[in-house]
């Protein structure tokens, strides 16, 4: 029986959200495809615990490879792991987040094990009677969605956009198998060396595993205002994103722009501030489950793709929002 | 050094259209650019040219059309450029795009680093950097956004992932695909633009390369697109106006409500 596999991504030994939004999408395919759904984990001194509920969110087994070489992701390294395990084991189907390291990991795995790899899925379903995976992800800046299969190659591979999916709820009563993989030499790959990580702990963020981005641009006139959309992302416990002039303007760092050259992002909401809602932004949000916009301007292009929008000046409005959600947050703030 | 950028000619954005009928891209009469991503691929690449002296080979697979990208690409500073061109090789996935890169890049030969652009806007997939790594066996670091020192051996670089930036040192030869942050690419220059008018560029082919005929192209392509659908552009979404206090609250609260009611609040 060929198992659906989901690749769980760890960092210092804590398992991210994406790990489960992905068992979420494997569980589904392995249901109909009556199969079982394994996670495999690569990391160091990743608890026992952490493994458990990789089981209580919807895994059977958990591929477990431990080592203190591999702690940090090094493509070359995880790729070897996963290539042994493949050849060992011989999944149908392999889901991987699109994050760096998915992004980077999966096609480079997808050449060492002969297989085809779709990338950014939003959709992933088992074709009737072929039991093939049907892959759909957006293309072309999210103007078409295109549908792909892999006939005649095993495994199936794709990376999935984190947040195009919700993790399933916690079952306690889960029950899994925990098999821990031996590393050996062979699946180490000394060349690449981590020397380090930094972060910028004023201006970072990850705003494509956000629930909730709101987003400035060019409307808000001068980085000091973005002051006001620090506040508001606060209270809706959101991250600060940005538009490419915001941030080219030097009003906001790399890390959060989002478009075409940055960040695509598919949370749960986006607000847009001051945003016109050229196409290379709304490339970056167009899977966005809701989309807010506030600009002056009735005719901005990202009010016709917005759920909601409010035609105002945002130095009025965001206050006032902001009023809002300083009561329902208890006043406090 | 001798760095080896590959580049991809793809549609103007601004200007993409779709043919409502079959859900298509229309390609016809649209202008084409040197994918925007690529351009700081070749900045970095000329950067370090600069820096270290060497040569940078810029590098394209598409129709004959394609020139028009590596020409824009040496009118910017590149030194030499290959064409990869041939009907064989026409569908072709990430896969077999690599594959038929990665050969093309050791027919080139001699090389000591290979940049390439994080994603190209119209595959949109970011995988045939990483893809074209594994062909080579080259380590491979994606979404650089600084080199912090190269030297003859080794490379210190600074990635963007999603808890900061990852430092990672590799050997040379390997394979780095750069993000916006890392450079402002130049424009073309004059001279440039003569250089590249003048140029002659080599074709490399199914008739000049060693390739494996089952990996190329539509039929080597490991994955099919099977459907392509529009999906709405417009969510047919409410918008109001605010301009006097009162219209603000009323706006702001038909907002509240609107999020509580899609469970956000
Ligand atoms: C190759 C390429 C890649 C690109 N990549 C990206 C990318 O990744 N991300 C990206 O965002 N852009 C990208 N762009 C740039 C893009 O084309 C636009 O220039 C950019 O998105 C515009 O940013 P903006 O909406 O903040 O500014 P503008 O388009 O200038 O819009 C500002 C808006 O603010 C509104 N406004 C002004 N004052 C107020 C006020 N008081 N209250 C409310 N609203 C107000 C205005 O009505 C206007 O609609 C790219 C462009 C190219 C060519
Ligand atoms: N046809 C091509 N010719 C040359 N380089 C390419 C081609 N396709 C992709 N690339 C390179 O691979 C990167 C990623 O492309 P993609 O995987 O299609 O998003 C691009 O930024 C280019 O550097």
């Amino acid at each position: 029986m060929s198992f659906v596999w989901t690749i769980a991504e760890q960092h210092n030994g804590k398992l991210r959200d994406v790990s489960f939004e992905l068992l979420a999408r494997g569980r589904k395919l392995a249901d109909k495809l009556d199969t079982k759904l394994a996670s495999v984990l690569i990391g160091d001194k990743v608890s026992e615990q952490s493994m458990q509920q990789l089981i209580q969110r919807g895994a059977d087994e958990v591929y477990s490879i431990q080592d203190p070489r591999l702690e940090n992701f090094i493509c070359e390294s995880y790729a070897k792991v996963l290539t042994t395990l493949i050849k060992t084991y011989k999944p149908s189907i392999v889901l991987a987040a699109a994050t760096s390291s998915g992004r980077t990991l999966m096609p480079y795995l997808a050449i060492k094990v002969n297989a085809g790899l779709t990338a950014d899925c939003t959709e992933l379903d088992i074709e009737e009677g072929t039991g093939n995976l049907l892959q759909t992800r957006p293309a072309i800046g999210g103007n078409i969605m295109a549908t792909i299969k892999t006939p005649d190659h095993r495994p199936q591979m794709a990376t999935v956009r984190p947040k195009s999916s919700r993790p399933l709820a916690e079952d306690k009563t889960r029950a899994g198998k925990i098999i821990a993989v031996p590393v050996t030499a062979d699946m180490l790959d000394g060349r690449v060396k981590v020397l380090g990580y930094r972060k910028d702990v004023t201006d970072f963020v990850n705003v494509e595993e956000a629930d909730i981005v709101i987003a400035g641009g060019k409307g808000l006139k001068k980085g000091d205002n973005f002051i006001i959309i620090r506040k508001l992302a606060d209270s809706f416990k959101g991250v600060v994103g940005a538009s490419r002039e915001a941030v080219d303007r030097g009003w906001i760092g790399y890390p959060h722009q989002i478009g075409l050259s940055g960040k695509t992002i598919s949370p749960k909401l986006y607000i847009g501030v001051g945003i016109s809602g050229s196409i290379q932004h709304l490339a970056g949000i167009k899977t966005s489950e809701i989309i807010v916009s506030i600009n002056s301007d009735p005719d901005a292009s990202l009010h016709k793709v917005a759920d909601f929008g409010i035609v105002g000046d945002a130095f009025q409005i965001l206050p006032e929002i902001q009023r809002r959600m300083d009561k329902r947050n208890g006043g406090a703030k | 050094m001798k760095i080896i950028v590959p580049i991809k000619q793809v549609p103007e954005t601004s200007n993409v259209k779709m043919d409502p009928e079959t859900g298509t891209v229309i390609r016809a009469g649209v202008e084409t650019v040197v994918n925007p991503l690529d351009l700081y691929a070749l900045e970095t690449a000329l950067v370090l040219k600069e820096r270290f002296g060497g040569t940078v080979t810029v590098l394209s697979m598409g129709p004959p059309q394609a020139v028009k990208a590596l020409k824009e690409a040496v009118a910017m500073g590149c030194d030499e450029a290959v064409l990869v061109s041939d009907r064989k090789f026409g569908g072709s996935d990430t896969w077999a795009t690599s594959y038929t890169l990665a050969q093309s890049i050791k027919k080139i030969g001699g090389y000591d680093l290979i940049i390439a652009g994080e994603r190209a806007t119209d595959g949109d997939t970011s995988q045939v950097g990483p893809g074209i790594a594994s062909w080579l066996d080259l380590p491979v670091a994606t979404y650089v956004a600084k080199i912090e020192s190269a030297e003859d051996k080794a490379i210190v670089v600074e990635r963007l992932v999603e808890d900061g930036y990852q430092i990672l040192s590799l050997p040379l030869p390997c394979l780095l695909t750069v993000v916006k942050e890392i450079a402002a690419p130049r424009l073309p220059t004059l001279d440039g633009k003569i250089r590249a008018r003048q140029m002659q560029i080599p074709v490399f082919s199914t008739e000049n390369m060693e390739l494996d005929a089952a990996a190329l192209g539509l039929k080597g392509s490991p994955t099919k697109v099977v459907k392509i659908d529009t999906p709405k552009v417009t969510r047919g979404g409410t918008v109001v106006k605010a301009g006097d206090d009162e219209s603000i609250v009323t706006a702001v609260n038909e907002l509240m409500t609107f999020l509580e009611a899609k469970g956000i609040l």
